[in-house]
């Protein structure tokens, strides 16, 4: 899984930082940041993240 | 505007004897999905009540939440502010004009920030606890809990100094008390809190310190004029709501005793009363179809929280109070760029809150029957006027 992030359109809810802590951050002004790229255990967590974002930031592309 | 749709329904439908959320919302949520409703001022405006469709309606660029639009819906017997009245009332600009706001706001409320104010909030929760515990063996745990708590976590969160809590307390108090206090008083609270916070401004420009005022200045991506409007919203918008969150809960556990001590009622309490089903008004400024329905430039939109939170398609027996759902994808805070601010603070304040009242008073219990509970149904949000409590 390779993810996309557009911070941008970050509002800085929070969202995927709670879901997937391991591969999101929020940035010293609250926008998010990669931290790694998910693992295979991480997957799971980052499709509820990208389907939580109110703001449609991240894109995870499968494969 | 002119409608084909001959169905019109009287709105809002919160009243005394009907639970909530209202059992009309399945109604139209299960056979038309948008309804055409008459509102308390006689203005037409569409109520959306599925999931999927509030949240199409709440990230299509051509609806707007700016109240200064014609056809903005008001739902409420206070009007609705607009920029003209207050500067810096960000949740009524549309992007890129709130975005400004926003961004200079997210630094304040991220996870790991608010994750620092943890020891702030448990000394606010156990202070009140203990001025509660002090005064005998009942309680209006609305007056002595659910509405101080976070009015003086915000006042922590601007820098207002201790010396001033009390003030700050008492003037959002008569601002949320529909029956306790008459509209004249609401509007000398609202003067009163807009000139103190002004002042407050002022301090912070001169004595900086280590708050969100003083931050905020020190960026300087928002002018004073507009400061003050900003630091409203965030209180108004954070109290009553996180109040009636608290009261509502605390009633939900001691009726479901077995999830008290367990974090995850937080996100469950959040969806299940949806205290704040009527907050994210918008109007079309361009004709859009929702859900099938063509919605016309210019029409009033209400999507309905508390419906889309209990929409069978979206979760499992949604009336049932159920913590061990993943219940995350509510849109108590709403979705899109408007989505709660302060949803991570909420979060760590009503975990705290329900942890520490059923920890220092495990004995607690409702001092009236169920059905003697005084339910807000003159006010925007959901909530109760008072929770007579004893232990
Ligand atoms: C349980 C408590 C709360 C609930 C249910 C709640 C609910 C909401 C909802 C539904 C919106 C979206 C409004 C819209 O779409 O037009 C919103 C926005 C907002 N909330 Fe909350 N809120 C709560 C607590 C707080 C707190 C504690 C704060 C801050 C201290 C806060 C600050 C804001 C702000 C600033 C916005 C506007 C954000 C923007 O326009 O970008 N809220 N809230």
């Amino acid at each position: 899984m390779r993810i996309t992030i557009d911070s941008e359109r970050c509002v800085g809810a929070g969202q995927c930082v709670l879901s997937a802590p391991q591969v999101f951050d929020q940035d010293e002004d609250g926008i998010v940041t990669l931290l790694a790229a998910p693992g295979p255990d991480e997957a799971a967590k980052v499709r509820i993240a990208t389907a939580l974002c109110p703001s449609g930031a991240i894109t995870a592309h499968e494969g | 505007m002119t409608h084909s749709d001959p169905v019109v329904v009287d709105f809002p439908t919160r009243k005394p004897g009907v639970p909530f959320p209202p059992p009309d919302y399945d109604g139209y949520r299960d056979h038309q999905g948008l309804v055409l409703s008459r509102l308390p001022n006689g203005a037409r405006a569409w109520l959306v009540t599925r999931h999927e469709d509030v949240r199409a309606v709440l990230t299509d660029s051509r609806i707007s939440s700016n109240p200064s639009h014609k056809g903005f819906p008001n739902v409420g017997t206070v009007g609705v502010p607009t920029q003209e009245q207050i500067p810096g009332w960000f949740v009524g600009l549309d992007s890129p004009e709130h975005d400004r706001f926003r961004k200079a706001l997210i630094p304040e409320f991220t996870v790991r920030r608010i994750r620092g104010l943890r020891p702030a909030i448990e000394r606010t929760v156990e202070e009140r606890l203990d001025a509660m515990l002090a005064a005998g063996n009942s309680a209006d745990l609305v007056a002595d809990y659910a509405l101080p708590v976070p009015s003086l976590v915000i006042s922590t969160l601007l820098g207002v100094p201790p010396s001033d809590r009390d003030f700050f307390e008492s003037r959002t108090r008569t601002l949320v008390s529909l029956r306790a206090s008459t509209d004249a008083q609401r509007e000398t609270a609202v003067k009163e809190l807009l000139r103190y916070i002004k002042r407050l401004v002022g301090i912070k420009a001169k004595w900086p310190g280590d708050d969100l005022i003083s931050r905020l200045l020190a960026a300087g991506s928002i002018a004073p004029h507009e400061l003050s409007g900003v630091l409203m919203l965030l209180l108004i918008a954070g109290h009553e709501t996180t109040a009636n969150n608290i009261a509502l809960g605390v009633v939900t556990l001691l009726r479901n005793p077995q999830w008290i001590g367990d974090d995850r009622a937080v996100e469950e309490t959040l969806r299940f009363h949806s205290v704040a089903d009527i907050v994210s008004l918008r109007v079309a400024v361009e004709d859009v179809e929702i859900g099938g329905q063509l919605i016309k430039a210019g029409d009033g939109i209400v999507p309905l929280i508390a419906a889309a939170n209990h929409d069978t398609s979206a979760f499992e027996c949604p009336h049932m109070f159920d913590p061990s759902r993943s219940a995350r994808h509510h849109v108590a805070f709403g979705y899109g760029i408007h989505q709660c601010l302060g949803q991570n603070l909420v979060r760590v304040e009503m975990e705290i809150a329900y942890r520490k009242l059923f920890e220092r008073i495990p004995d607690i219990r409702l001092a009236v029957p169920d059905e003697g509970l005084s339910i807000k149904y003159d006010g925007v949000l959901y909530g109760l006027e008072q929770l007579p409590v004893r232990w």
